[in-house]
């Protein structure tokens, strides 16, 4: 039986569409700009029915593809999605077309539209990959479309962060080339067979001395990416001086590269390493907590500001990663989809504010809210999801996090709390100066007041996914647990990690005997989520289409047209797993 | 009738929903309408739930309600649902009763605001989140209901926006409750890594699995938790400035509910203080502290509703008095009475600012009985209960708070002795200088032309009636819970199973407790008497408001010199020296010395053969002189 390859399908077409843009000559600018948004508007779609498709309480990787590359080399066109990769690749499907859409950039829209679809395949291939060789290829491609993206539409100090951005990831990334091809020949040795997929690699023996520094060779290309405390001097840069569509895939979803390495590859690769150097690391995350807080509260530019804070939830990611509890690893996952979502959200308004004020400095900014109630409205719901207010998305990952690693390393979690207070100074302090007191600060000619209608569609989709991941994270956390509580468990295996009962993983879940009885108890809901997913989708997916095509009218018709071809997409697939 | 309780919280939250579509379209006054409709139809429901409730057997009183799971991973299991029991729902019938009232004062006294419609958006989300607290039958929930009514705080304290005072003070509060959430969270995490569970019954069920040390830390992180909520000390500074809202947001969620949400905490964790003693003996000492504090610093403020701000202090310092000696009844009996002359005199003051043309000085007021006639009389009411002259409902209530520290201590007894005598006193004042005496506020000779005076007069009807409702139940409101006879005790009975009957009162005798209510009364009276003599011609005793007092003991700014200031500076350190001075300057030194290193290197590259050729023999010879040492040695 050969199933429809979805994976490969899902990264062919952002390259498809971005071929197909190089020969649409440069003029026509409109007809660029919509083919690209509607490009990645499929591409979500099309992630959708991967999503429909995923079996929920499976751990193992799915809807896997692996052909032969260099054979002689032991390199394989390898791509599998887990709980653990899933929402990312839906959260990267998602935030592409909304960076596509709320960015209009007026000169040079080809090159803009064809590097971030090329953008989108690289990231979409990097959480894929699970052959090494093929990440790192994937990995290292994300950033040539970041850096000109970067010099070509950024902001007056472009250049300068541009080289910095691009030498710094790529000096981390040096260090992870060596130490795949390390890890894969000590592997070879040993077995007498060369690979680099993740799965054979994570029953390499390695001696400690091997293990700390493989795992460091890894972690530097992580560690800056993510970023973590004190490799993070790039990221104020890069965030604040690149366009805003740069600024929402570098925090939203290229940082996720970062702290994905970590939880899929040095969990999954140096178990007994990443026990062994835990502390440091969540000392490095609790640091960027605390540090990436109050360096925030001093920034005068919110693009800086958001920068700094991505430092500082990035550091509670880390610290979930390394804390090894089930809870706080299942709480790193779903924050890394919950930062990307309201960050993403949080750069999509500034870009808003200055497109209005002409300026991202809080100096020059004051009491919006009274012209544009609610654009303040979003923007403090937004605040309120990322200091970690419960019934938002933010809490679940954050609240899961400092739990988990309360349980396994209690005064971490402890420094840890404290971040969420100073999160509430600065973010909050932020708000104030730009929404609250007397209004200051001209408009800009012919600048609108409060959100126009096609804003608040770019908005609505991460408006509903706010509020729905933090009532009800239950559909997204059935999913990434049985991934998750896996890797737990192989860490357990693997080294000489005692969990406290608190922290375990269920394992009996995740025998198969289990796993049907769960299946069958499942069912009944599980349909009902997915029916509702489905429709949700569509929901978020169709009014984006058509406030692209500038239909405002047809937002109805659309989502049923939009319903019809997911049926007949869906039958079309199914019929391919018959074969 | 119990299965029906999902219907309180949600009609608020269908309120909130329409409002926040809707509300504008709807405006001034349907929005009102709408917001206070929802919030009596939970009344309604509470009520009917409260009594099928009440018809069970005393032991069978507990019902939960399960919604719908929110996390589970691993062990952890969080499920949103209701716990019903004779707490919780007394909890219910108060909030409800007492927001039904505001919200309809509200619609009155908001007429003239151009956000009209969001005032009532944000009014029922805090009634909702208010429920969530309340209800909740694990300490998540419960976590979920006290951020939410926090970060409704911090909407309404802002809601004039415009006004920096008003904007500073939202962001205080809401900074200030989250020290206390950093506790709240911490606890959380301890009971959970202990028992592996946060629901309430399984928690109290397991607490022999807490270790004695964490048991206080338990209990002191609650407390933690419950003193940023309450407005205990040193966290009590933003309750004062959460002022700057409108009037019936300051009665109701500062002075009614959610400041009494710690209280509410303590007496639902019963179970853990009365296992850590020592954690609820420093809650008890704390309120005493904060008794005495708010009682002092109210003496001495000049605004109308600073007084009632460090009164309500006071009033929460009473509360956790009683909580921390275990006489749970005692505190929510209180919380009660507190609810409705608190609630009073803030509409009371409200309806006084409304008529002044917000003017909230009280030395500018005066004789505004004669113009006011029922709101001075129903404040009178308020001031007579707070004070705890009898049969008001405050000199039963406080006289059970004060009964009961007497078994702790006689000396936590005088701190709240001496409190409630300032207690009578302050109110007095502010009585004495708002309703006798000149009219202040007539503007004479001096001021004529441009200024015009004031027409102070009774509110509408709409105002009206939340005033006379709250006094009819501040008068009565003691009757609840009599002392004297166990078969008037009805609070105490009807709460026995949730939280124990308080057990230190049965140590007194009858005649112990005659002695008690005689000397309340008499402090009561005392101080009424000594304010009114005091103040009831005179406004201008300057030495009897010292400066110390009237910055509420300079906490506040205490408070804002060593954190703000030292945070502040730590933050320019972080960000000039470490950040950009370490950090980014080591990464582009690197990049500086790649760069220097190339430019130095760049000289070698001169592109003549000659020069090659020379470096090429130069190092050829050092080579084999290098070659020629090896050999010979």
């Amino acid at each position: 039986m050969i199933s429809f390859p979805y994976l490969t399908t899902l990264l062919l077409i952002p390259i498809g569409a971005a071929l197909a843009l190089l020969f649409v000559p440069g003029k026509y600018k409109k007809l660029i700009h919509t083919f690209a948004v509607t490009a990645s508007v499929v591409i979500f779609g099309f992630s959708a029915f991967i999503l429909d498709e995923f079996k929920t309480g499976v751990s193992g990787y799915q809807m896997v593809t692996t052909h032969s590359w260099f054979g002689s080399l032991g390199i394989n066109y390898s791509l599998g999605i887990d709980g653990i990769s899933l929402f990312l690749v839906m959260m990267t499907t998602l935030l592409f077309p909304i960076a596509l859409a709320g960015a209009n950039e007026k000169r040079n829209t080809k090159t803009f539209a064809i590097w971030t679809l090329l953008l989108e395949a690289a990231c979409i291939g990097s959480f894929l990959s699970i052959d090494l060789l093929l990440f790192f290829i994937f990995f290292e491609a994300t950033l040539v479309p970041v850096y000109f993206l970067m010099v070509e539409f950024g902001y007056e100090k472009r250049g300068y962060a541009a080289v910095k951005f691009f030498i710094y990831t790529f000096t981390g990334s040096a260090f992870l080339l060596v130490a795949i091809l390390s890890l894969a020949f000590i592997h070879q040795s040993q077995t007498h067979v060369l690979t680099f997929s993740v799965i054979q690699l994570e029953h390499t023996h390695l001696t400690s001395v091997a293990g700390v520094l493989l795992f460091l060779g890894f972690t530097a290309a992580f560690a800056v990416k993510a970023p973590i405390f004190p490799f993070h001097s790039w990221s104020p840069d890069a965030y604040s001086q690149s366009p805003t569509s740069g600024s929402i895939l570098l925090a939203g979803v290229m940082a996720k590269l970062g702290s994905y390495g970590i939880i899929r590859f040095d969990l999954g690769l140096f178990p007994h390493t990443v026990v062994l150097l835990a502390p440091l690391f969540m000392t490095l995350g609790v640091i960027g907590i605390i540090y990436g807080g109050i360096v925030a509260a001093k920034q005068r530019n919110l693009k800086r500001l958001v920068a700094f804070s991505s430092l500082a939830h990035l550091g509670f990611i880390v610290m979930g990663a390394f804390a090894l509890s089930d809870q706080s690893v299942t709480g790193a996952v779903i924050q890394m989809l919950n930062h990307g979502i309201y960050t993403a959200a949080l750069f999509l308004l500034i870009a808003m504010i200055y497109r209005r004020k002409g300026t991202m400095s809080l100096d020059e900014i004051r009491g919006m809210q009274k012209s544009a109630p609610i654009l303040a409205a979003v923007f403090i719901l937004m605040v309120m999801a990322s200091i970690g207010v419960p019934g938002l998305n933010g809490f679940v990952g954050e609240f899961l996090i400092l739990m988990g690693t309360f349980i396994t390393h209690r005064w971490w979690a402890v420094v840890g709390v404290l971040g969420v207070v100073v999160a509430a100074v600065y973010m909050l302090w932020a708000y104030q100066q730009a929404f609250h007191g007397p209004e200051k600060g001209e408009y800009l000619k012919n600048a609108p007041r409060d959100l126009t209608l096609k804003e608040g569609l770019v908005l609505a989709p991460l408006v509903i996914l706010v509020v729905l991941l933090g009532v009800y994270p239950k559909p997204f956390l059935n999913r990434i647990t049985p991934s998750v509580d896996k890797l737990i468990i192989h860490v357990e295996n693997k080294s000489q990690l005692k969990l406290p009962g608190n922290a375990k993983p269920i394992a009996f879940r995740y025998d198969k005997k289990s796993a049907i009885n769960d299946k069958t108890l499942l069912s009944n809901s599980d349909s009902k989520v997915g029916n509702a997913s489905k429709a949700v989708l569509t929901g978020i997916v169709m009014p984006i289409s058509s406030c692209i095509t500038g239909n405002k009218v047809a937002t109805g018709r659309a989502s049923q047209t939009g319903y019809y071809v997911w049926s007949v997409g869906k039958s079309f697939c199914r019929q391919g797993v018959s074969k | 009738m119990l299965d029906l309780i999902f219907l309180v919280p949600l009609f608020p939250l269908i309120g909130f929903a329409i409002l926040a579509v809707f509300g504008k379209k709807l405006g001034n006054p349907l929005a009102g309408w709408l917001a206070g409709t929802m919030v009596f139809g939970s009344f309604v429901v509470g009520v009917l739930v409260f009594a099928s409730l009440f018809q069970r057997q005393p032991n069978n009183r507990s019902y939960t309600q399960h919604w719908f799971t929110w996390l589970d991973v691993g062990r952890l299991h969080i499920g949103v649902g209701a716990l019903v029991d004779p707490l919780s729902m007394t909890m219910v019938a108060f909030i409800t009763g007492v927001s039904t009232l505001i919200h309809f004062y509200s619609i009155g006294y908001m007429e003239h605001d151009r956000d009209f419609s969001k005032f009532f958006i944000y009014l029922n989300l805090f009634v909702f989140s208010m429920l969530m607290l309340v209800l909740g039958d694990n300490m998540l929930i419960t976590f979920l209901g006290w951020e939410g009514v926090g970060v409704c705080s911090y909407f309404l304290i802002a809601f004039w926006f415009s006004r920096p005072t008003a904007a500073s003070a939202g962001k205080k509060a809401m900074i200030y409750n989250r020290i206390g959430d950093g506790g709240f969270l911490l606890a959380i995490f301890l009971v959970f890594s202990r028992t592996g569970s946060i629901n309430y019954h399984v928690v109290f069920s397991r607490l022999n699995e807490i270790s004695p040390t964490d048991m206080i830390a338990v209990g002191l992180l609650l407390f933690l938790a419950a003193a940023g909520k309450s407005a205990q000390t040193p966290l009590f500074p933003w309750l004062a400035d959460a002022m700057e809202g409108p009037t019936p947001v300051s009665a109701l969620i500062h002075a009614a509910t959610m400041v009494t949400a710690g209280v509410y905490l303590m007496c639902r964790v019963n179970p853990i203080l009365h296992a850590a003693p020592d954690a609820a003996h420093v809650v008890a000492w704390v309120g005493g502290a904060t008794a005495f504090i708010g009682a002092t610093s109210a003496c001495a403020q000049q605004d109308i509703k600073k007084i009632l701000a460090y009164s309500t202090v006071s009033q929460l310092g009473f509360m956790f008095m009683a909580a921390g000696v275990g006489a749970y009844v005692a505190a929510i009996f209180l919380m009660l009475t507190h609810a409705f002359y608190k609630a009073l005199l803030f509409l009371g003051a409200g309806s006084v600012i409304h008529a002044m043309d917000d003017e909230q000085d009280v030395k500018k007021m005066g004789g505004l009985a004669k113009v006011m006639p029922l709101t001075a009389a129903t404040f009178f009411i308020a001031w007579l209960s707070i004070a705890g002259v009898p049969p008001f409902s405050g000199f039963w209530s406080k006289g059970d708070v004060l009964q009961n520290s007497w078994a702790l201590s006689p000396g936590l007894w005088a701190l709240g002795v001496i409190s409630a005598l300032l207690t009578a006193y302050y109110m007095g004042r502010e009585y004495s200088l708002v309703f006798l005496g000149k009219a202040r506020w007539e503007k004479g000779g001096e001021a004529s032309s441009k200024e015009k005076s004031p027409h102070p007069h009774d509110p509408r009807l709409i105002m009206k009636l939340p005033l006379v409702v709250l006094a009819i139940a501040a008068a009565l409101g003691g009757f609840i819970n009599l002392p004297f006879h166990p078969n008037f005790v009805f609070l105490e009975r009807w709460l026995a199973p949730v939280v124990g009957a308080s057990l230190l009162n049965h140590n007194f005798s009858v005649a112990d407790e005659w002695l008690f209510a005689i000397v309340d009364a008499i402090i009561a009276i005392t101080g009424v008497v000594v304010a009114w003599s005091l103040w009831k011609s005179r406004y201008d005793r300057e030495n009897l408001e010292p400066g110390f007092l009237q910055r509420a003991w300079g906490l506040d700014n205490a408070i804002d010199k060593v954190f703000a200031g030292t945070s502040d500076k730590l933050a320019g350190f972080f960000t000039m020296s470490i950040d950009t001075g370490i950090i980014d300057a080591t990464v582009n030194l690197i990049g500086k010395f790649a760069n220097g290193s190339g430019r130095l290197l760049r000289k070698a590259q001169t592109g003549y053969v000659r020069m090659y050729a020379m470096f090429f023999a130069a190092a050829s010879i050092a080579l084999l002189a290098y070659l020629m040492t090896r050999v010979a040695s």
